[in-house]
């Protein structure tokens, strides 16, 4: 049981800031993704919270006790890499056994806690072979195995799916997921993929250049981003950005868009040029000359339904359409959106304009 | 350009028979996509196709003639591998051109150039031709292993995965490249996924395998709408399509039916009515999807919702008769 607080964290390398003044709290028993393209700050992030890094200011605890310059293993935190930082020449139960043994546990309790172990993960039966024969998805629940019977105060992961084939990545976000469900041990868990940061999160943080863009529940990161950079890194296709024509004033309930104007939810703040923002699953295709004026430059199928993509004066967006309904190329259209959906940007600043839902939404996650 | 044939082809490694007596027609031109979990047989058909592994029976036919005997080089098939393998040693530049420059075809530095130049523009490394291919990241890899099998426009590409190990947002863009590509060019290609998106997306035709056989060839429509089998309905679909007792559907099914399949788009969600209830498991607003029991049984709806469900919640579904599924106790499809 651990809650994890950051503050004020900042770490730069000669001339380079890897991480920028970050402030979170980490709860107890969430399973929490930093989550950004490479370089973004996220495994520095994670390396001063394992303590391998020493931050350059700020401060970290762990429930309360300040824990900034304490040493790895002084900080009951397991790190779980990215390869499989098992011993190959040990087999598997030496493997488990081995960081037990080195913290002078008792043997009864080393073999109750392997037993348990080999339970949950379900590699009873692998107990007795060598880490050498074994298949990659069965190294990696060692590996997670090794990281779970020292019982630590949290976990964290540094893209630790990463090496392993498509289709055996998403068996173990399942499987960790669950493995989460049943441990309640806060985690911490870097990736940038954002499959795995929805499939697994209970909390995600967004990272890019050092910066934190936003921390909350995985709803309010899809339906409320804060910037553009999270519209565009979250969602696939990502969510449509439109230009606005004109200025948008604080109270506005319509802008335009295309020389048509298009209903919002009440803007509560002004911007000199604004970005429309809608997901793919929320424009609405309607006969020619309703709406926006689009034509249909090609689909795609998904089974469930199609992707359009439709070109229009204002620019080219997506729409997921009802699989009832082929759109064909060269189709002239009409387009409308789901009103409350609409998300509004600053262009000049790529920052999110609060309005009537935005402000409605309460993040579930304190940062900043 | 060409078309291949598989003719019974059976391939056993000790106990394990990978690929078991399969007939295959793929068309000259055709984008051909083999679907199935790992451990289908898949890659291992892709490799007898190249030529990689032998058969233990039957003959693969290219363009009618029986390419059965015929070494891999000469089968002109360009192979791209999930993991890239480049020459660390040498830039991307010649890596791209090796296959080019090899004594069987040799061609001319101006050609190669050319060839080289314009398929690194499409795939987005024009501007690290000159760069060691060990200081590219795992994506630009990937796309050079990709580029490596463009430039010389064989008569079959075979791929193995190549988009799996990219990040999803490249993965989006190489995917309808590629689609534009084989398009443009009229190339056959035959490609190994587990993806369902991007079997949809890029396939004409799709196989789908499983323990080593081919359970239905069609094209996307045809598999995702009139799946052959219960297998098959629940290979294609995301969320996976909901198998429900027929007994819940007494009166209207066939008296063989013993499993009715809806796909979850298709269910009616609304608010709860009398003794048809359903408790709400899970509901996302992210993948606008509402997970609800009844007697046991899970089933899945794809509907936008405003507000969350919370959980517990009391919820109607119907099931409209004309998109459901009925297969007996063999989960074979019966006729509606």
């Amino acid at each position: 049981m651990a809650e994890i607080r950051i503050q004020n964290l900042q770490k730069r390398f000669a001339d380079f800031t890897a991480v920028r003044d970050s402030s979170l709290v980490l709860e107890d028993g969430k399973f929490v993704v930093l989550l950004g393209p490479s370089g973004c700050g996220k495994t520095t992030t994670l390396r001063m919270v394992a303590g391998l890094e020493f931050p350059s200011a700020g401060q970290i605890t762990l429930d309360g006790q300040d824990v900034t310059y304490l040493r790895p293993r002084e900080r009951d935190i397991a790190m779980v890499f990215q390869l499989f930082a098992l011993y190959p020449h040990m087999g598997v139960r030496d493997n488990l056994e081995f960081p037990l043994r080195n913290e002078g546990v008792p043997r009864a309790e080393i073999d109750k806690r392997i037993k348990q172990v080999a339970g949950i993960l379900r590699i009873e039966h692998l107990l007795g072979s060598r880490i050498g024969g074994l298949a990659g998805g069965d190294r990696q629940r060692v590996a997670l195995g090794r990281a779970i019977v020292r019982e630590p105060k949290a976990f964290l992961m540094d893209e630790p799916l990463g090496t392993l084939d498509a289709e055996f990545r998403e068996l173990m976000c399942v499987e960790l997921r669950k493995l989460h469900e049943r441990l309640k041990t806060t985690t911490v868990f870097v990736t940038h993929d954002q499959n795995e940061a929805m499939a697994l999160a209970d909390h995600i943080v967004v990272m890019n250049n050092g910066d934190i863009l936003q921390a909350d529940d995985p709803h309010g990161i899809y339906n409320f981003p804060s910037c553009v950079f999270v519209a565009r890194f979250i969602g696939r296709p990502p969510m449509n950005m439109l230009k606005v024509r004109g200025a948008v004033a604080a109270g506005a309930r319509q802008v335009q868009v295309d020389g048509r104007p298009v209903d919002v939810p009440t803007v509560q703040a002004p911007a000199e040029n604004a970005l429309l923002g809608i997901r793919p699953e929320h424009v609405r295709l309607m006969p020619p000359g309703e709406g926006l004026a689009g034509q249909v430059k090609g689909v795609e199928y998904f089974g469930s339904h199609w992707i359009a993509e439709l070109q229009t004066d204002a620019g080219v967006l997506k729409a997921v359409v009802d699989k009832g309904t082929r759109p064909a190329e060269g189709d002239r259209i009409g387009l409308g959106f789901d009103q409350n959906r609409l998300v509004l940007f600053d262009a000049d600043t790529e920052r999110l304009l609060p309005s009537a839902t935005t402000s409605a939404h309460r993040p579930s996650m304190r940062h900043g | 350009m060409a078309s291949i044939t598989l003719q019974g082809i059976t391939k056993r490694f000790g106990e394990v028979t990978a690929v078991d007596d399969m007939q295959l027609e793929i068309a000259n031109g055709e984008f051909f996509v083999l679907l199935g979990p790992s451990g289908a047989g898949k890659t291992t058909t892709l490799r007898l196709i190249a030529g990689l592994e032998t058969p233990d029976a039957g003959s693969v036919n290219m363009n009618g003639a029986d390419m059965t005997p015929v070494a891999p080089a000469l089968r002109d098939c360009a192979f791209v591998f999930q993991q890239y393998s480049l020459y660390p040693h040498l830039t991307v530049y010649d890596n791209m051109a090796f296959p080019l420059r090899a004594p069987m075809r040799r061609l001319d530095e101006a050609e190669i150039r050319r060839r080289v130049e314009r398929v690194a523009a499409m795939l987005h490394i024009d501007s690290k031709l000159q760069r060691k291919s060990t200081a590219l990241s795992g994506g630009e890899m990937q796309r050079v292993a990709i580029g490596r099998a463009l430039v010389r426009e064989p008569r079959v590409y075979l791929m193995d995965e190549p988009l799996s190990s990219l990040d999803a947002g490249l993965r989006e863009e190489l995917r309808v490249e590629l689609k534009r590509l084989q398009r443009s060019s009229g190339a056959t290609v035959v490609y190994v996924t587990h993806d369902q998106v991007e079997a949809t997306t890029l396939a004409d035709r799709i196989a789908i395998l499983e323990h080593g056989r081919i359970q239905q060839v069609g094209t996307p429509l045809q598999i995702y709408d009139q799946p052959q089998s219960i297998d098959v309905a629940q290979r294609l679909g995301s969320p996976t399509i909901n198998v429900l007792p027929a007994s819940w559907f007494a009166g209207t099914a066939d008296p063989r039916a013993m499993h009715v399949a809806i796909r979850p788009e298709d269910v009616q969600l609304s608010a709860a009515a009398g003794s048809q209830a359903y408790a709400v498991i899970e509901c996302s607003l992210v993948k606008h999807l509402v997970v609800a029991e009844r007697m046991g049984v899970e089933v899945r709806a794809r509907t936008m919702l405003d507000q969350a469900l919370v959980p517990g919640a009391q919820v109607q579904m119907t099931f409209p008769p004309k998109h459901c599924m009925f297969f007996d106790a063999a989960g074979r499809r019966l006729a509606a």
